[in-house]
């Protein structure tokens, strides 16, 4: 199933799929959509990320989705792109993963079993891997509309911004109006086989209002909820430390706010 | 193989092709445009830039069939009548060009973002241009162009 490209061409020129048959989506523009519906926003499987990147609503209740659509790649890039793809793709680095594990997002997905829903946290196995299994494709992505006490903030660590994470980082809180956390709900990239929550962190945070005092608490409780690898990009010890700058630098910059 | 029609810089062309063949080596080979370049193949480069109905695609990760009915831009529809385009003029003025490789995917990045944005700041100009990469210049000449020419090109309406 072929969106953007912009992945699957670069494993095809190195040889490492060689697919049958590749099934173009670009000639169905009903499936390039952004919906602001009562509980969700529904967003088309094959809308670009400069599609998101653009939508002034997006910017302004998702936050972080914003932010990282926009750090994503290049223009090029992120005009061909689509987050369904970015999704599907499965990469644990991959910016718009972390963001929308804090919306709560969800994928709706089809195949000859029928439609079925499936949370994004549970939908990332592996690096590369995925929840779907043969035969079923991605129909849309929804994240639950945000309310107005929901602030969020995305961080990315890279060498260049066009160039993957080395480690990003999102956070959403609902603050009420003394700045106390009723949820939080923070997750992590590139430090862990797919892209990931992390609860004990999240815990701390629950309940307590934002503090320097706090964020250092959190931030410590970090090491054993992540296992970063070395690879091109990083080592894995640069990325445990690194970890704890972006974590705390989201929630600096929600406190802030 | 499967017929495609394209609409290039303004002239309709029916191309007969097969199916994995990218709309950069058609545009190269068949209708020997040469002005857009191979370069990395992976969009890291920028050196294959066109535009695709008005948007900055890579064109070496794109197939030539998703283009079939589409307008198509490439930096040979840039000048008209004889006279060069505003943006290829400003990158000749300010000595914008060294080996020339990025050269053409520069300046169809540079209309794409001089259309929807006439008046860039030189921050803005730097976050667009991110993806052509250029190993000559160091960039500060080609921002200058794209400043210039944005310029120009608002005082001509």
């Amino acid at each position: 199933m072929l969106a953007g490209g912009t992945d699957i061409f670069v494993v095809l020129r190195q040889g490492s799929i060689s697919p049958n048959y590749l099934v173009s989506l670009e000639k169905i523009p009903e499936l390039a959509y952004i919906d602001f519906e009562d509980k969700f926003l529904r967003i088309g499987p094959t809308t670009t990320l400069r599609e998101i990147e653009r939508n002034k609503e997006i910017q302004e209740e998702y936050k972080a989705l914003f932010e990282a659509v926009r750090q994503v790649g290049s223009v090029q890039v992120r005009s061909m792109a689509t987050l369904a793809g970015n999704i599907c793709n499965a990469s644990p680095a991959a910016d718009t993963a972390t963001p929308l594990l804090v919306f709560d997002a969800q994928v709706s997905v089809l195949g000859p079993n029928g439609e079925r829903t499936i949370l994004l946290s549970d939908f990332f196995k592996g690096p590369k891997k995925n929840e779907l299994k043969s035969g079923e494709i991605v129909t849309e992505v929804q994240i639950p509309r945000a309310d107005k006490n929901l602030k969020s903030a995305f961080i990315k660590i890279s060498r260049v911004s066009q160039d993957l994470s080395k480690v990003n980082a999102a956070a959403a809180l609902k603050l009420d109006s003394r700045k106390v956390c009723s949820e939080a709900r923070l997750a992590l990239g590139a430090v862990a086989p797919v892209p990931l929550r992390i609860n004990k962190c999240e815990a701390l945070v629950t309940g307590k209002s934002l503090s320097g005092g706090l964020i250092e608490e959190v931030i410590e409780a970090l090491s054993g909820q992540i296992s970063p690898i070395t690879d091109l990009r990083s080592t894995s010890e640069y990325r445990n430390e690194i970890s704890k700058v972006a974590l705390k630098r989201v929630l600096s910059q929600i406190m802030e706010e | 193989m499967r017929k495609i029609k394209l609409n290039v810089n303004g002239e309709m062309h029916e191309l007969e092709i097969k199916d994995s063949r990218t709309l950069l080596e058609v545009i190269r080979e068949d209708l020997n445009l040469t002005g857009a370049k191979f370069g990395c193949g992976s969009g890291e480069c920028g050196a294959c830039t066109m535009l695709v109905d008005g948007k900055p695609i890579l064109s070496c990760l794109t197939l030539a069939l998703e283009a079939d009915g589409k307008e198509v831009t490439t930096v040979e529809g840039m000048a008209k009548d004889g006279e060069l385009h505003p943006i290829q003029q400003a990158y000749i003025d300010e000595f914008a060009v060294q080996c020339g490789y990025c050269t053409s995917g520069l300046i169809m990045i540079t209309k794409a973002l001089l259309e929807e944005n006439p008046n860039p700041t030189e921050e803005e100009v730097k976050e667009f241009i991110k993806g052509n990469l250029c190993r000559c210049t160091g960039y500060v000449k080609i921002i200058k162009a794209v400043l210039k020419a944005a310029e120009v090109m608002r005082r001509r309406g």
